[in-house]
């Protein structure tokens, strides 16, 4: 008794836009998306080494937090993750696609580096650090203004424009390597006022690392009341929604686009800066890392809440560590990290998706005829 | 004089990795999805190649034949890349998930997967050392036999086949997206959604086939690089991810057009290795002299947006996903 009208039946399913979800609802959604990630990445694992995933987890995460020493390793990383997200979210609240935080970290770090070897043994402290600070941000601000500009002038696109920039970065960065190489011909500049340690962050209640902590969330406070408190705040949030919108309210779009990207980069720089001084006390080519893509993603997820971001970044930097550990532990590169958070953002990313719509499954045909 | 064909020859091999990566991305583009993963895509596709070829050889052992050994790393490499592009594609098409971002993502998740398998394959498999596949590599890496037709044999015919195949593939995506049926549906997809699918076209088919095909073809470009770029080795050294890039950004300096993208990453390779030819600089000076291409393409970009010329603007849609209920 086949029905020969298969052409008029509904869909198996279809998608309709949810009016709103609660926010439990939405955290919920993303809570099952994270265990089912951890559950894939501890099937990965095991195909791989063939251990048990739990016993992984708990390595990994002796990993992060087993020593004090680890776990300010874990704060330091992760702070450098958020700083960098920090810098990106209202530029990316604008839609403007700042790619090339690489590249203003990077610059950041040049200056920064550049200032302890030139300033070091002649400016008292307190000046050095003040100089280094200035010079980090103004060198983040015109490596993210380059783009802006042309971007507000011309509409160029901002994408690769950025990404490009972090190619030029990299490059002046070897650039000044070979320049500053110590001892030379090592390649590299070794770790830069070793003996007086000029230009290095001072310890802060007993904590190399907390001098990075306390600038990095002074900085998450600014932000999250700069973005949500503020008349040019607000004005990032109409140009990204609508640049129409903003343009018929009488808001220079040219001008929040120029303005938001000199902080967006210049809040980068400091990111260098912290990254050169605060930590490794030394410049390379590697020096971002990477961490100016993996910042984008930190932003993204937080939904640019700053305070949100703090946990994202503490989760990434948590699997980074404790996959390196795994690693080690089991004689494997630490590229592991970067396939489990792959799968972690990719489930994450899915998500969002059943935050934002809904799945209407076609109703049974009986059910139909009974109720009518 | 030997100078100059050292460098065009290795202007043309470096080129075609990216030709191969951007011809996959302008297909992908031309549906309207704008995939940052192409790096990615492309360590998909140079480390399924590497692992096929390995395990090919490690198999046949004495008896391992160059011919089967490409034949199987080209069909794992265009496969693996091909479903990298899949996982794009669900995320985006079927899940709308934020273009950008989920580019960037796969291209940490395939710059994973392949820096860790390349860094321990041959430790998985019990071995020690570098992986070794001089027999498939060799495969790739045989000469048209007219090479030594003096300067025009070394310039034109001393490449493996696949130099020659990038060119191919990237007239024939040229002929299907501008003289066919199908490659006008396609373009009409990534112009705009909302009409094509008014006129009965299957936008999310379109879309999904274009991004999968297209990220197999940029696989090809990450196995070019392992198999005669680097002739059949592996390093750690991010060496795929800057080819990556530097191809998506040869899709906009090539303006979406297949066949200038040919010449496009040619260019991009003198650039690449002009560095080497220029007498007298210092090594500090080469540093700087490698930011040519970078620059080249910044500039590119500026004075295409200032030009504004309609038949060079990208497709309309690209980087939007498409929902039916949204008008």
């Amino acid at each position: 008794m086949s029905s020969p009208k298969k052409e008029t039946r509904a869909p198996l399913m279809r998608i309709s836009k949810r009016a709103q979800i609660s926010t439990p609802k939405a955290w919920g959604i993303r809570a099952c998306a994270l265990l089912l990630s951890l559950l894939v990445s501890g099937l990965v694992i095991y195909a791989i080494v063939k251990l048990n995933p739990i016993k992984i987890y708990v390595s990994m995460f002796e990993g992060a937090f087993g020593t004090t020493r680890r776990s300010w390793s874990t704060i330091r990383d992760a702070m450098m993750l958020l700083c960098i997200g920090i810098g990106l979210a209202p530029a990316f609240k604008m839609r403007f696609w700042n790619i090339g935080a690489e590249g203003q970290i990077q610059v950041g770090g040049i200056v920064t580096a550049a200032c302890m070897i030139y300033f070091g043994n002649s400016l008292p402290p307190l000046a050095l650090f003040i100089v280094m600070l200035a010079a980090s941000v103004a060198a983040g601000a015109v490596w993210g203004l380059f783009p802006a500009f042309f971007k507000a002038r011309w509409g160029t696109n901002e994408t690769l424009f950025t990404l490009m920039m972090n190619y030029v970065a990299i490059q002046l960065t070897s650039f000044c390597v070979s320049i500053w190489e110590n001892p030379a011909g090592s390649g590299n500049i070794g770790v830069i006022n070793q003996n007086t340690q000029a230009g290095w962050f001072p310890p802060v209640f007993g904590q190399a690392y907390g001098l990075n902590v306390i600038i990095v969330l002074t900085l998450a406070v600014a932000m999250y009341v700069y973005m949500r408190y503020t008349k040019q705040g607000y004005e990032i949030a109409v140009v990204g929604s609508s640049e129409n919108t903003a343009r018929y309210a009488g808001i220079s779009v040219k001008k929040v686009y120029l303005r938001t990207m000199a902080i967006s980069g210049a809040i980068c720089g400091v990111a260098g800066f912290v990254a050169v001084s605060g930590a490794s006390h030394t410049i390379s080519v590697s020096t971002a890392g990477g961490q100016g893509f993996t910042a984008i993603i930190v932003a993204w997820l937080a939904k640019f809440n700053t305070f949100t971001m703090i946990i994202i970044a503490f989760l990434l930097v948590f699997l980074e560590k404790g996959a390196v550990e795994i690693a080690s532990a089991y004689n494997l590169n630490d590229y592991a990290s970067s396939i489990i958070t792959g799968i972690i953002l990719f489930f994450i990313l899915g998500s969002e998706f059943f935050i934002n719509y809904r799945l209407i499954f076609r109703r049974r045909e009986k059910k139909e005829v009974s109720a009518a | 004089m030997t100078q100059l064909i050292q460098l065009i020859q290795e202007a043309l091999a470096f080129g075609t990795v990216i030709l191969f990566g951007a011809i996959g991305e302008l297909l992908t583009e031309k549906s309207g999805n704008l995939n940052l993963g192409t790096p990615g895509i492309m360590y998909l596709g140079g480390i399924a190649g590497l692992v096929g070829a390995f395990f090919y050889e490690a198999a046949a052992g004495a008896a391992a034949s160059p011919v089967m050994g490409v034949l199987i790393s080209l069909v794992c490499a265009f496969v693996v890349a091909g479903l990298g592009g899949l996982i794009y594609s669900f995320l985006t098409i079927s899940l709308r998930a934020n273009q950008n971002v989920t580019g960037l993502t796969l291209t940490i998740f395939g710059s994973g997967v392949a820096n860790f398998l390349g860094g321990s394959l041959n430790k998985l498999a019990g071995g020690v050392g570098q992986i070794s596949i001089a027999v498939t590599s060799s495969g790739y890496r045989a000469a048209t036999g007219l090479e030594n037709l003096g300067f025009v044999g070394n310039i034109l015919f001393s490449y493996g086949f696949l130099v020659y195949l990038a060119i191919v593939i990237a007239i024939v995506a040229s002929f299907f997206l501008n003289r066919t049926r199908a490659g006008l549906n396609l373009r009409s997809v990534g112009e705009n959604p909302g009409t094509a699918d008014a006129a009965g076209i299957s936008v999310a088919k379109n879309k999904y086939l274009a991004t999968c095909i297209g990220a197999g073809v940029s696989g090809l470009g990450g196995l070019f690089y392992v198999m005669d770029y680097t002739k059949g080795t592996w390093a750690n050294d991010g060496g795929i991810e800057r080819l990556g890039w530097l191809a998506v950004a040869l899709v906009i300096f090539a303006t979406w057009k297949p066949v200038k993208a040919i010449w496009g990453s040619y260019l991009f390779g003198v650039l690449f290795w002009m560095y080497l030819y220029i007498p007298g600089l210092t090594r500090s000076s080469q540093e700087l002299f490698k930011m040519l291409p970078y620059v080249v393409t910044i500039i590119v970009l500026i004075v295409v947006s200032i030009r504004k010329k309609r038949e060079n603007n990208p497709p309309e849609s690209l980087g939007l996903a498409y929902f039916r209920e949204e008008r």
